[in-house]
C-alpha cells in the first residue's frame, strides 16, 4: 500500500488509512457528499411537489397587487399597492417597534440594573423581583395579557378614559393628540437640532480647554452665570406657578415673575443653596401631591398633601447639600450652559417669530374620535411586552458590567482625591461599559427578533404581513420564507459586524 | 533622632460591642433603608408604590378571589378578582388537553417517570448516572410515545391532535432539549474542527437558524416540511414543530458546548492525543465529560429558554398550555370580565415555577462547579 | 502562614540624610476604634506619625493591618477615637476626605491601576481632574516620575501589557504625581515574584531618601531594618509593640512580637 520512499528517516510511514490528513480528506468529502446529497433530494421532492400543485416559483409576484388591507403602515397604503410594498410596509412596522422597543428597554434596563445593585435595600428588592419575574414568563404569553387582558379589556370608545393632556384610552388604542406645527415651527426645531448639536460641540470645547489649560476658559464661566441665572428663573417661575395650585393666591404671572426674580437675587448672594432647595422643595411637593392623589383616591387631600411636602422637604433638604454657595468658578462644568441652549434659544426664537405648534385634540364623536392621532393596541401592547421583557434581560446585563469593574478600582480613583462625578465618568462607566454593550447589542437584536411576535397578536409586521397574509394569498412558500429569514439574517450580520468592531476597539491591550 | 519611640503594650484590650446597637431592627433600617437622605427619599418612594401596588393585587389573586367551588355568577359580581373556580373546572384541559379522560393514567404515568428519571439526573451526588442518562434520554422517550400514542398492547390510539396542554409544552421541550442535545454536540465539534468544509458547513447551520426567529422557523417547519418531503407522505402538526424547535434549539446548544470547549485547557487535547487514541475516543472519553459537565448550568439555560419559547407552537396551531388557556378564555359558560386575566396568570405561574425553579438550579450548579474548580 | 523574604537591596541606603521633623505632625491617630458589624476589628490605635517618618507595620495575618492604613485615608470608616491627618480630622464630610485624600497617597497590594487607560493617561488622570494642572504640565510631571521609576519608554502602553513589578512602580508613580505629602503602601510587594520585588523596593528606598513620610504594611523585613525608623507589630487589632528597627529585631519585648520573630526570620 505505501507507494511512497522513506526519505526522511528510518520510521516506517503510517499507512495511508491512519494518516490524519488523508482521513480528514475522505471525512469531509463524505459529509460533503452526504449535505449535497440531502439537498439535492429536498429539492427534487419540492420541484416534484410543485409540478404536482402546479405551481411555479419566482419572484415576479411580488410586483402584482397585493389587494389586501393592513391596520398600520408609515405610509399610505390601499388594496392596489404591490406585494413588494406589503413587504416594505412590514419591514417598517417591525423596525418602528424595535426602535421604540430598544429606547424603553434601554431606559427600564439601565434603571433596574443600576437600582439592582442598590444599597436600598427595598428598591434592590423590588427591582429582583421584577426581574425574576418577568423573564420567566414566556414572552408571548406576556404579549397576550397585554393585548386581551389589558388593551382590550379597556372600555369602549363611548367610555374612553380620559388621561392627563387629553389623551383618551380605550379598546381600539390610545387616542393622543396631533401636532400641528405652522409653517414657521420648522425653523424652531431646526433650531433645535442646530443648538443641539452647538450644546454638545460646547461641552467638547469646553472639556477640552478644561484638560489643556487646567480651567474651564473665562467666557464660557460667564456665560454659565448668565445661564445659571436664567435656568434659575425659569425654574422658580415654574415652582411658584406650581406652588399657586395649591396655594391659589400665589397662581398668577406676575407672582410668580416677582418670586423668580426674588428667587435669582437669592441665588447670586452665598444663600444660593437655599434658593435652588426652595426650588426643589415646591418642584417636588407639588408634583409628589398630584402623583399621590392619583394613585391613592380613597385617602384624603390633606393627608397626601402632607406626604407631598415630606418628600419636597426632603428633596429639598438634600439640594441644600449638593449646592455649593460658590457661584460657577473656572473649575466646575456650566451645566447651565448647555441646557440653556438647547431649550432656551429655541424658546426664544419660537416667540420671536410668532410660531405656533397647535394640538389638535381627540373628539369623541357618535361612534368613534375625530382628530388626533390613534396608536394602535397592538403597537402598544407590543413596545410594552417587548420593552418590559428585554428590560428584565438588559438589567441583568448592567448589572454584571457594573459589577464586573472591581473595588479596587472605585478605591484607587478615591484615594487619588478623585470626586464621585470624576470617578464614575473617568473610571468607572468606561469599564463598565466595554461589558455591557456586546451582550446589550444581542439583546437589541433579540427584541428585533422578538417583534416577530407582534403577528400573535394582529400586528402587521413583517412576518404578519408577509410570512402570513402574503404567503397564504401567493403560496410562494419558498420564496417569501427565504426573504423574510434573508432579513433577520441581515439584521444578525450587521449586528455581528457592529460588536466585532466594538470589541477590535475597546479590547484591552493585554500581553 | 532623639524622640523615644519604644514602646510595649502592656494591657490586652478586649474586644468590646460596638458603639450603639450592632444588631436589630432599626440599625437594620438605618444601614439598609435610611443611611442617606437620598436613600430614606428612595425608600419613601418605594413604600409608596407598594402600598399602590400591593393591595389591589392581593385582592385580585386572593382578597376578592372566588376559590375553586365558587360559581361563575359569584366571578360575574362587581369587584370580583381572579375566577380561580374557572381554572379549577377546567384544570384537566389545561393539564392534557383533548387527551380522552378515562386514558388520563398514561400521561400520568409518564409524568411520574419523568421525576423520577430526572431528579436522579439533576442530582450530582446520585450514584448510576450512565444508566440514569441512558434511561432518560434512550429508554423514557421510547417508551413515552408509545403509552402517549397507544395503538399497542391493546390501548387505544390517540392522534396527536388530541395532545394538548402542559402535557404537550413539556413534550415539546423536552424532545427539543433531548434531541438537540446530540445534534448541538455534533455541531459543537464540527465548529472546532480543522476540517475546512465540516467547519463551514456547521458554521453556516448554526448561525442561520441563530440568525432567523423561532416564529419564523415554526412557519417554515409546518408550511414547508411537507414540500420537501417526497409527493404523498404526511407529516404530523406535532412533529413538525418538534422538527423546527429541535433544529432551533441545537444550534444554541453548539454555542453553548462550544462555550465549554473552549474553556478546556489546551493541555487536554494534547494530553489525549499523545495518549495515541483516536479523534472519536479522545472527545469522547476525554474531552466531552469535563467539557459537559462545566456547560451543565448553560444547558439548563437553554432549556428554559426552550420551555418559554414552546409556547411559540400555538401560533401554529398546536394545543400547548398557552393555548388551551386562550381558547378557554373564550369558553361562554366561565365568562366574566376576568376570566382571561385568571386564565394568564395561572399559565404565567406554571411556566414561572417551572423556569424559576430551573434558574435556581443553574445558579446552584454554577456556583458548585466554580468552587470545585478552585480546590 | 505568613510569606516574609528578606530582599537585600545592593546598595547602602542613608538614613542619616533623611530627616524627621520633632514638631511637625503628618498623621495622629487617638484612642480610635473599628468594627466590622459587631467585630472589633481595630482596638485603641494611638499612633502619631512625625514628617519624614518611614514606618513600617508588620504582624500576622488578619491582625488589622489593612484596615488601619485605609482608615488614615477613609477607605474605611472608624467609630471610635480621632484620626488626624495633615490637620484635618477625618468625619463624614465628604469635602474634607477628598481634600485630605489628595495630600495621601496610596499603594495597593494588586496595584489598581486603570486598564482602559494608557499609562501616561493613568498617571495624568487626577492631577488634572484633581488638581486642574494643564495637560502638558501633568504629562511633564508623569515623565518625571516614570523617568524617576525607570520605566519612561513605556507611557504608550497599557497597564494589561506591563509585568507586575512594572505596574506597581507605575502605580507609585501615580500616587507621585499628586505629589503627596503622605504615602500609604499596603503590602506593595507581596502579589510580585522574588525578582520583581526588587525593583520596588528600590522604588521605595529612594522615596524615603527624599524625605516622604511613608507607612509600608510589608514582610519585607530587610526593607524594614534598612529604612523604616520605627517598625509596628499589630495582632488582634491592637498595636503590641513598637521600636526602632534595630532594638525592634535585636530586642523584642512582648511574647507575641517574639512568637511572630521567631517564626518569620527561621
Ligand atoms: N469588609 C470587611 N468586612 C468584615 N470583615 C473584614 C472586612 N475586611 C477585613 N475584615 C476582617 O478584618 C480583619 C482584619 O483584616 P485586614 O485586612 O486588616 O488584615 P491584615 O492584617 O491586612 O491581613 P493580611 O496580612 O492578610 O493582609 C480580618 O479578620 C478580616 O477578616
Ligand atoms: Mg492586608
Amino acid at each position: 500500500m505505501a507507494v511512497h520512499g522513506n526519505l526522511s528517516g528510518p520510521a516506517p510511514r503510517p499507512s495511508l488509512l491512519n494518516d490524519p490528513v488523508f482521513r480528514g480528506i475522505i471525512y469531509q468529502v463524505l459529509v460533503a457528499v452526504a449535505v449535497f446529497g440531502f439537498i439535492a433530494w429536498i429539492v427534487l421532492n419540492t420541484a416534484q411537489n410543485l409540478a404536482m400543485q402546479n405551481k411555479t416559483t419566482g419572484f415576479d409576484f411580488l410586483f402584482r397587487t397585493a389587494g389586501f388591507d393592513i391596520s398600520f403602515t408609515l405610509f399610505p397604503w390601499s388594496r392596489t399597492s404591490l406585494y413588494w410594498q406589503a413587504f416594505v410596509a412590514g419591514l417598517l412596522n417591525t423596525l418602528l417597534v424595535a426602535v421604540i422597543g430598544i429606547f424603553f428597554a434601554t431606559i427600564i434596563g439601565f434603571t433596574l440594573g443600576i437600582a439592582r445593585l442598590s444599597s436600598n435595600w427595598l428598591i434592590s428588592r423590588v427591582a429582583t423581583v421584577y426581574i425574576e419575574t418577568i423573564r420567566n414568563i414566556p414572552l408571548l404569553l406576556q404579549l397576550f395579557f397585554w393585548y386581551f387582558a389589558v388593551l382590550k379589556a379597556m372600555p369602549a370608545v363611548r367610555d374612553s378614559f380620559l388621561l392627563p393632556l387629553g389623551v383618551y384610552i380605550n379598546q381600539r388604542g390610545i387616542m393622543v393628540p396631533m401636532p400641528l406645527p405652522d409653517h414657521e415651527f420648522i425653523w424652531v426645531a431646526v433650531a433645535f437640532v442646530v443648538c443641539l448639536a452647538a450644546a454638545i460641540a460646547i461641552g467638547i470645547w469646553a472639556t477640552r480647554q478644561r484638560t489643556l489649560t487646567g480651567h474651564y476658559p473665562n467666557s464660557i464661566v460667564l456665560a454659565a452665570r448668565f445661564a445659571n441665572a436664567v435656568v434659575m428663573f425659569a425654574l422658580a417661575y415654574l415652582a411658584v406657578t406650581l406652588l399657586g395650585q395649591i396655594v391659589p393666591s400665589l397662581g398668577t404671572p406676575i407672582v410668580a415673575a416677582v418670586g423668580g426674580l426674588a428667587l435669582v437675587a437669592v441665588s447670586l448672594t452665598p444663600y444660593r443653596p437655599y434658593a435652588g432647595a426652595f426650588v426643589a422643595f415646591a418642584i417636588a411637593f407639588v408634583v409628589a401631591s398630584a402623583l399621590l392623589a392619583s394613585m391613592f383616591s380613597s385617602i384624603p387631600l390633606v393627608v397626601l398633601q402632607v406626604v407631598g411636602a415630606l418628600i419636597g422637604a426632603a428633596v429639598g433638604w438634600i439640594m441644600l447639600e449638593r449646592i455649593g454657595t460658590a457661584p460657577v468658578d473656572a473649575s466646575r462644568f456650566p451645566t447651565a450652559l448647555p441646557i440653556l441652549v438647547v431649550f432656551g434659544v429655541p424658546l426664544a426664537l419660537y416667540y420671536l417669530i410668532g410660531a405656533e405648534l397647535a394640538f389638535e385634540p381627540p373628539v369623541l364623536q357618535r361612534f368613534n374620535f375625530q382628530g388626533g392621532f390613534q396608536l394602535p393596541p397592538e403597537l402598544v401592547a407590543l413596545v410594552f411586552g417587548l420593552s418590559i421583557y428585554t428590560a428584565a434581560f438588559i438589567a441583568e446585563n448592567v448589572r454584571g458590567g457594573i459589577r464586573a469593574v472591581s473595588k479596587g478600582q472605585t478605591e484607587a480613583a478615591q484615594s487619588l482625591g478623585l470626586k464621585e462625578g470624576d470617578r464614575l465618568r473617568l473610571v468607572i462607566i468606561p469599564q463598565a461599559m466595554r461589558v455591557i454593550v456586546p451582550p446589550l447589542t444581542s439583546q437589541y437584536l433579540n427584541l428585533t427578533k422578538n417583534s416577530s411576535l407582534g403577528a400573535a397578536i394582529g400586528y402587521p409586521e413583517l412576518v404578519n404581513v408577509f410570512t402570513g397574509t402574503t404567503l397564504n394569498q401567493t403560496g410562494k412558500a419558498i420564496e417569501v420564507i427565504a426573504l423574510t429569514m434573508a432579513v433577520y439574517l441581515t439584521f444578525s450580520l450587521l449586528t455581528s459586524a457592529f460588536m466585532n468592531w466594538y470589541n477590535g476597539r475597546v479590547a484591552l491591550v493585554e500581553r | 533622632m532623639t524622640m523615644d519611640i519604644g514602646y510595649v503594650r502592656t494591657d490586652f484590650v478586649p474586644a468590646k460591642p460596638a458603639p450603639g446597637r450592632t444588631g436589630g431592627p432599626i440599625l437594620w433600617a438605618q444601614k439598609n433603608l435610611f443611611s442617606t437622605p437620598t436613600n430614606a427619599l428612595f425608600t419613601v418612594f418605594g413604600i409608596l408604590f407598594l402600598l399602590w401596588a400591593v393591595p389591589p393585587l392581593y385582592n385580585f389573586i386572593i382578597g376578592h378571589a372566588v376559590m375553586p367551588g365558587g360559581t361563575v355568577e359569584e366571578c360575574r359580581a362587581e369587584g370580583a378578582g381572579a375566577c380561580w373556580a374557572y381554572i379549577y373546572a377546567r384544570f384537566n384541559f389545561f393539564i392534557y388537553g383533548f387527551y380522552p379522560i378515562e386514558e388520563y393514567w398514561r400521561p400520568n404515568i409518564v409524568f411520574v417517570m419523568l421525576a423520577a428519571l430526572i431528579i436522579p439526573l439533576l442530582m450530582p451526588t446520585a450514584p448510576f448516572k450512565r444508566t440514569n442518562a441512558l434511561l432518560f434520554f434512550v429508554v423514557f422517550p421510547v417508551v413515552s410515545f408509545y403509552l402517549l400514542s397507544g395503538g399497542v398492547f391493546g390501548m387505544r390510539y390517540v392522534p396527536t391532535e388530541q395532545w394538548g396542554g402542559l402535557m404537550v409544552t413539556l413534550i415539546i421541550s423536552l424532545v427539543g432539549i433531548i434531541c438537540s442535545i446530540p445534534l448541538g454536540i455534533l455541531l459543537a465539534l464540527g465548529r472546532q474542527s480543522k476540517l475546512p468544509i465540516i467547519k463551514t458547513l456547521c458554521v453556516l447551520f448554526i448561525e442561520l437558524w441563530r440568525a432567523v426567529p423561532l416564529i419564523t422557523v415554526l412557519f417554515m417547519a409546518s408550511i414547508m416540511l411537507p414540500l420537501f418531503m417526497p409527493a404523498g407522505t404526511t407529516v404530523d402538526k406535532l412533529l413538525r414543530a418538534l422538527v423546527g424547535v429541535t433544529l432551533f434549539s441545537s444550534a444554541y446548544l453548539a454555542e453553548t458546548v462550544r462555550g465549554g470547549l473552549q474553556a478546556l485547557p489546551r493541555g487536554q487535547f494534547e494530553a489525549g492525543a499523545s495518549l495515541g487514541l483516536g479523534y472519536w475516543k479522545r472527545t469522547y472519553f476525554i474531552i466531552l465529560p469535563q467539557a459537559l459537565k462545566h456547560v451543565i448550568p448553560g444547558i439548563v439555560n437553554n432549556f428554559i429558554a426552550l420551555f418559554k419559547d414552546t409556547s411559540l407552537v400555538s401560533i401554529v396551531g398546536i394545543f400547548d398550555l398557552l393555548n388551551t388557556v386562550q381558547s378557554a378564555s373564550s369558553d361562554i359558560e366561565w365568562a366574566s370580565p376576568t376570566q382571561a386575566v385568571t386564565g394568564y396568570v395561572f399559565a404565567a405561574s406554571m411556566f414561572w415555577m417551572f423556569c424559576f425553579a430551573m434558574s435556581r438550579y443553574s445558579l446552584w450548579m454554577e456556583h458548585r462547579l466554580d468552587t470545585g474548580h478552585k480546590r | 502562614m505568613t510569606h516574609v523574604s528578606e530582599t537585600n537591596v545592593e546598595r547602602t541606603v542613608d538614613t542619616a540624610a533623611m530627616q524627621v521633623s520633632t514638631t511637625d505632625v503628618a498623621i495622629e491617630v487617638i484612642g480610635m476604634h473599628k468594627w466590622y458589624s459587631d467585630f472589633h476589628v481595630l482596638r485603641d490605635i494611638n499612633l502619631k506619625v512625625m514628617r519624614g517618618e518611614r514606618i513600617v507595620i508588620a504582624g500576622p495575618s488578619g491582625s488589622g493591618k489593612s484596615t488601619l492604613i485605609r482608615c488614615i485615608n477613609r477607605l474605611e470608616e472608624h467609630q471610635e477615637g480621632q484620626i488626624v491627618v495633615n490637620g484635618t480630622e477625618l468625619t463624614a464630610d465628604l469635602k474634607r476626605i477628598d481634600e485630605v485624600r489628595r495630600e495621601v497617597g496610596m499603594v495597593f497590594q494588586h496595584f489598581n491601576l486603570f486598564p482602559h487607560l494608557t499609562i501616561l493617561q493613568n498617571l495624568t488622570l487626577a492631577p488634572i481632574w484633581v488638581r486642574g494642572i494643564p495637560k502638558a504640565e501633568a504629562e511633564a510631571t508623569a515623565m518625571h516620575y516614570l523617568e524617576r521609576v525607570k520605566i519612561p519608554e513605556q507611557a504608550q502602553k497599557f497597564p494589561g501589557q506591563l509585568s507586575g513589578g512594572q505596574q506597581q512602580r507605575v502605580a507609585i508613580a501615580r500616587s507621585l504625581c499628586m505629589q503627596p505629602r503622605i504615602m500609604l503602601f499596603d503590602e506593595p510587594t507581596s502579589a510580585l515574584d522574588p525578582e520583581m520585588v526588587k525593583e520596588v523596593l528600590e522604588v521605595m528606598i529612594s522615596l524615603a531618601e527624599d524625605g516622604m513620610t511613608m507607612i509600608c504594611v510589608t514582610h519585607e523585613m530587610g526593607f524594614a531594618r534598612q529604612v523604616a525608623n520605627r517598625v509596628i507589630f499589630m495582632d488582634q487589632g491592637q498595636i503590641i509593640e513598637q521600636n526602632d528597627p534595630e532594638n525592634f529585631f535585636s530586642n523584642p519585648q512582648h511574647e507575641r512580637t517574639k512568637l511572630f520573630l521567631s517564626q518569620i526570620l527561621h
